[in-house]
Formats: structure tokens, sequence, C-alpha cells
């Protein structure tokens, strides 16, 4: 299992899902405090889905997000400058301010957008992935969404063209229990999304969310298949995401129980991967203190940025409606 | 000079940017294999391969997302979808992700797509075949909305609109495919060789998307319409001879104002006519855009001539087609006012 897997595959992975949980957990505060304006869907709790299959990604594999995407970029290698810049609606943000948490996106990275329509970004995904197939590149496209856009009609329509054209596509369905407010048992009739893959003759794979390693491992034969030529997977990754659907309200919320949130907090994906680092050796424990502290420096730096970063100006208003 | 009608000139329009754009490709349901239902793409497949005219399942949706994936991701893919009825599966990929990409990501990335859809009524199709969209799309920004009327323009304007780096949204008035229906049903249908925009280059030439034509110059009023209705304009005007200034819009984003304030200004008085329901209608954005743009030259109302406010009745095709009748009544109307 993970005895394949370098020590060096292992320290980036944790680096990333540390990077995306504390650029959460601040920018969650932030946004509480009032100073980034509009609604934030934070990743936390998500971290090992986002970093398991991105380490296995270059710049010229594109993925497409979600309404929950900060995770996504920060895991494909997304500057917290420029991020925060970007929820802070400024003009060095990724879009110039003009995009904001459920729109941010960035070409050099490959990173075609979060989105803030659920099930948006598996079709377009689809034609990114035909598009690499038709050019003879070897690059794969992936798409998250969540077990609510599994729900989507153009979810289902993507599958079938993924499926139907043999393309390099990647469906990651983060699975974390909750179409925004409603319990998947209230959504749909099945528990596993990956059953559905077999409908449009994919494979169907499922894997433990909260387990970077099992992502990561899993994603690989997928990504590897797709490159290979042998068409798409469907990855259900079971996970939990620890705050509201929209904000940083955790506890006492009406729709879960606070016992159900302390059990997957109980399997995080962080401090079970700090967990297997510190038993083989690579990672001490005052090491992992040390990342954390570091990349919590970067997330202040990166706040900073964006507080002293100006507005766009009004002209770019009316700007990159048309070319 | 060769003669098409415009389902040749279409399929001569994509043949030639098949050939030379290699990131060009067609996509829609039944184009390839079958040739298109219309048979507007018809031969392209077995000319430029399954790889490049790609019959997609019937899924609007997946079809215009994709072709945004691939349009951001270096081809430049032309999508059919077969009936304008047929778009709305796919609008929230129109709507939310194809015309709001280049602004949302401050003009990093750009989806340069052209959907074809043929449209309007005029078939005895019922109410799922014979809509007429334009307004819909022209209400989204973002997005290019084009509505030729002849094979000319056909051919030179869905050049225009694959070379385009917006995406654009094509319109075929389906009625006016084989021949310039003047509104009248009961009369034998004309071929497009008998008329002059039937004369279609061979080779490459485009018309630029933006530019309203002047069809017919006049003094007396201006009309304006686009795809089926201007057949229908130019007949009803020679009813009632009057010195009529019909213009073509052609583009109705973006739209030709200049070429229809210097009209309106000259005349005075403007009517306005397309098959599309009136309320909320794209011709009210063209009254308001004349109110505002001519208000001091304006000698009478204008007045707008529409499909009524239902749906498309299958029982009722030429009462709620906006034919000659009801045209020279309204064009009556508008030269005795005032």
């Amino acid at each position: 299992m993970s005895k394949q897997i370098s020590d060096e595959v292992l320290l980036d992975i944790h680096r990333r899902m540390v990077r995306i949980r504390i650029f959460e957990e601040t920018a969650g505060k932030l946004a509480e405090d009032g100073k980034i304006p509009g609604a934030l869907h934070l990743y936390v709790g998500e971290e090992a889905v986002a970093c398991g299959v991105m380490v296995h990604l270059s710049n010229k594999d594109w993925i497409t997000s979600t309404h929950r995407g900060h995770g996504h970029l920060i895991a494909k290698g997304g500057e917290f400058d420029r991020m925060f810049a970007e929820l802070f609606g400024r003009s060095t943000g990724y879009c110039k301010g003009k995009g904001g948490s459920m729109h941010v996106s960035n070409l050099d990275l490959g990173m075609l957008g979060a989105n803030g329509i659920v099930g948006g970004g598996p079709p377009i995904a689809v034609g990114a992935g035909f598009s690499n197939k038709f050019r003879k590149t070897k690059n794969v496209s992936i798409s998250f969404f969540g077990d609510g856009a599994s729900n989507e009609g153009a979810f289902h329509e993507a599958a079938n063209m993924a499926a139907l054209y043999k393309l390099p596509v990647i469906f990651v369905c983060e699975n974390n229990g909750y179409g925004e407010y409603t319990p998947q048992a209230n959504h749909q009739a099945i528990v596993d999304v990956a059953d559905r893959a077999s409908g449009y003759g994919m494979p169907g794979v499922i894997v433990d969310g909260m387990d970077a390693v099992a992502v990561y491992e899993a994603a690989g034969e997928a990504i590897e298949r797709a490159r290979n030529g042998e068409g798409p997977t469907l990855l259900e990754c079971k996970t939990y995401r620890y705050y509201d659907h929209v904000g940083v309200r955790g506890m006492g919320m009406t729709y879960r129980t606070d016992e159900e949130v302390e059990y997957w907090k109980g399997r995080d994906p962080i401090d079970m991967m700090e967990a297997r680092l510190a038993e083989q050796g690579i990672l001490s424990k005052k090491d992992a203190e040390a990342i954390h502290e570091e990349v919590t420096k970067q997330v202040q730096a990166g706040v900073e940025f964006a507080e002293s970063s100006p507005m766009p100006t009004p002209e770019s208003l009316l700007e990159d409606v048309y070319a | 000079m060769p003669q098409m009608n415009m389902i040749q000139a279409l399929n001569s329009a994509m043949d030639i940017m098949l050939g030379r754009d290699p990131g060009v490709i067609v996509i829609g349901e039944d184009v390839g294999y079958f040739g298109g239902v219309f048979r507007t793409t018809d031969g392209l497949q077995r000319k430029y391969g399954e790889h490049r005219v790609i019959d997609a399942p019937i899924a609007e949706g997946g079809i215009i997302g994709s072709v945004i994936g691939m349009g951001v991701n270096g081809l430049r893919p032309v999508a059919e979808i077969q009936f304008a009825d047929y778009i709305y599966p796919g609008f929230d990929q129109i709507a939310s992700q194809l015309a709001k990409l280049r602004y949302r990501t401050a003009g990093e990335f750009c989806a340069p797509v052209t959907i074809r859809s043929p449209c309007g009524g005029g078939i005895r199709g019922g109410q799922t075949h014979s809509q007429s969209p334009e307004g819909l799309f022209t209400h989204i920004c973002g997005i290019k909305v084009v509505m030729p009327s002849n094979p000319y323009d056909a051919k030179g304007l869905l050049i225009s609109a694959i070379e385009d780096d917006d995406p654009v949204v094509f319109f075929e008035p389906k009625r006016i495919y084989n021949g310039p229906f003047d509104g009248d049903p009961d009369k034998p249908a004309v071929p497009w060789s008998t008329h002059p925009a039937g004369e279609v280059p061979e080779g490459y030439y485009s018309v630029p998307i933006g530019r309203a034509e002047v069809v017919r110059p006049g003094e007396d009023l201006t009309i304006l319409c686009y795809g089926t209705m201007v057949h229908v304009a130019q007949a009803a005007a020679r009813l009632v001879e009057a010195d009529a200034e019909i213009i073509d819009v052609r583009t109705m984003v973006p739209l030709d104002v200049a070429t229809l304030r210097q009209s309106v200004e000259k005349t005075g008085r403007c009517v306005i006519v397309h098959e599309a329901t009136r309320f909320s209608g794209y011709g009210a954005e063209l009254s308001a855009t004349i109110q505002e743009e001519c208000f001091y030259s304006l000698e009478a109302p204008i007045v707008r001539v529409c499909g009524w406010d239902t749906p498309y009745p299958h029982a009722f095709e030429w009462q709620y087609f906006p034919g000659q009748k009801r045209l020279v009544a309204a064009i009556e109307q508008v030269l005795e006012a005032g």
C-alpha cells in the first residue's frame, strides 16, 4: 500500500492539506468579522480529497471545481495572496476581484473555476478532456462535484458523454453526506454514488475520503487509466465538511448532530496523516508544528497583501464582457 | 457565381472552416453519420472524419457544456442544437457558464464557441418546433446573437461567428432554408435560385457581426426586421406602395445602432416586426433604442408586429405568424399617424 509512496509525496500531500486548512480557517474568521464580503463555502474536513488527487497532476491537467472550491485551487498550487485578494474583491486577485469565492479560477494552474452552479462543472470537464484527447496529449481533466450534484442532469449527460467518447476524465465525487442542508438519504435512494458508474459503462470506485493516502492511490489508478486512453472513472470519496454548508458555524445545527460532527473530526485527515508520518519516522510532531507555523505566517502575509491591494478601477466594471 | 440555398451555404461555411482551422469541430445530434435533420452538415463527417464531426447523445446541456470545455482548451467548436426549442436544457450552460466565463475570469478564459440552431415557425411544427427564442439570449451579457435572412449572409456570418473569440448563438430561420418565404403560405414556394442573395461564392468570405443591412432604401418609414420577416416586410411594403426603408438587423447583439438611427432620423416613422412573442420580445429593445436615439425625429408612435403572446398554436399558424396583412395594417397606421 503506502510503501510504494515516497516520503516526498506524503509530505507534499500533508503540506497541501495544512495550507488548505489554515487558509480556510483564516478566511472563515475574516468573513465572520465582515472583512471578506459575501458567502464562503469552506473546505475544512475535505482536504484529503483535493490533495490526494492533485499531487498527481501537472498544470496542464485541467480541473473543474465547485462552490466549495478554495481547497481545489490551493491544492493545485494556488497562492494565498492572489486568493485572498480575490475573496476581498481586489484588483490583484486571481480574477481581478470579479470572480470572488465561488468563481475563482486560473489559467496557468489549469483551474477552470470554482462554480456557483451545482453540477455546472462536469460537462465542461468533459469538453476539456475531449480536447486533450483530440490534440493527442496525455493530459487529463478532473471534475470535482458533490453528492448533491450527482442528481443534476448535467452530471448524467457529462458522464454518459465521457464514457461514450472514452475521454480522459475523472469524476471525483466528494460525498460529504449533504446536498446543501439535506442529508443524502433525503436526496437520493442510494448510499454509494459510485453505483451510478456502471450505468454509464465506467468503473466506480469508493474510497475513504478522510484518508489522503487512500485517495492518492485510487486517484492514481484512475488517472493512469485516463492517461492510457482507457476512459473515465467515477471516484467517490466519502468525506465530511466540518462547517455549515455556507459560513463557519460548525456545531449546534438543526439538520445534523454534534455527535456526527465529532465522529468525523475524530477521523481528521490531517491528524491521520500526521500520525502516519510520525509512525513512519518521516515527520515528527515538532516538525509538523513547524509546518503549521510556517503556513500560518504565509497565510497572514496573504491577508496583508490582499488588504493592502487596490480595489478594481471603476472602468473595469465594463471590461471583459466581450473580447 | 454558384447558387446555394441556406442549407448549402451553411454547409459550405462549416466545410471551409473545418478545412482552414484544424481546431474547428462540429458536434450535435444526428450531425455526423446522418448529416443533420435539415442536411446542414451533410457530407462533413465523411470528409473530415468522426473525430471532427461528432454525433452527440440527445443531451443539450452536455453538448453545450462540453463545447465550453473544448473552447477553453484550444478548440473552436460549432455545436448544433437541432431545434431552437431544444436549447432550453442547455440554457444553464449558456447563461451561467458560457456567457459569463470571460468576465468572471477578468478576460483570462474565453470560449470561442458557436451554437447553431434552426428557429422560427411557418412550418406547422407546433409549440416545440417553431419558437423564436432570440430575445432570451439577447438579455444575457457575454454572448453575441445572430440571425441571417439569406444564403449569402448565412455563410458569411457563420464564418464570422466561428472565427469570433466570443460565444455566438446563431439562429437559422428554418422556414427560409430553401427559399425566401414572403409570408403567404398559399403561394407556391420560391427557391433561393430566384433571389440575388442565393448567389453565394464557393470560397471563403465573411460578413461582419454587428452590422445591419439596408435591404431597401426608402423615405417614408423604416421597417426593422430580421430572419424570415425581412422577406415578409418586402412583400408588405410592395402592397402599400409605401417608400419603406427596410433594415435587416442581422445581428441582435451587438446591435448596429448607428444604421437604425440614421434611418429613423430620416423617415421619422418606424415599424418593428418579429415572429417571437411581443411582450419583452427583442422588438421592445429595438423600440426603446429608437425612442432613446431618435425621439425628436419621430412623427408617429413606433408600432410592433409580433407573434401573439401565446404558445405557438398548431391550428392558428397563419393567424399567429406576422404575415403581410398585419404588417400592411401597421405600415398604414404609422403612415397615417401624426
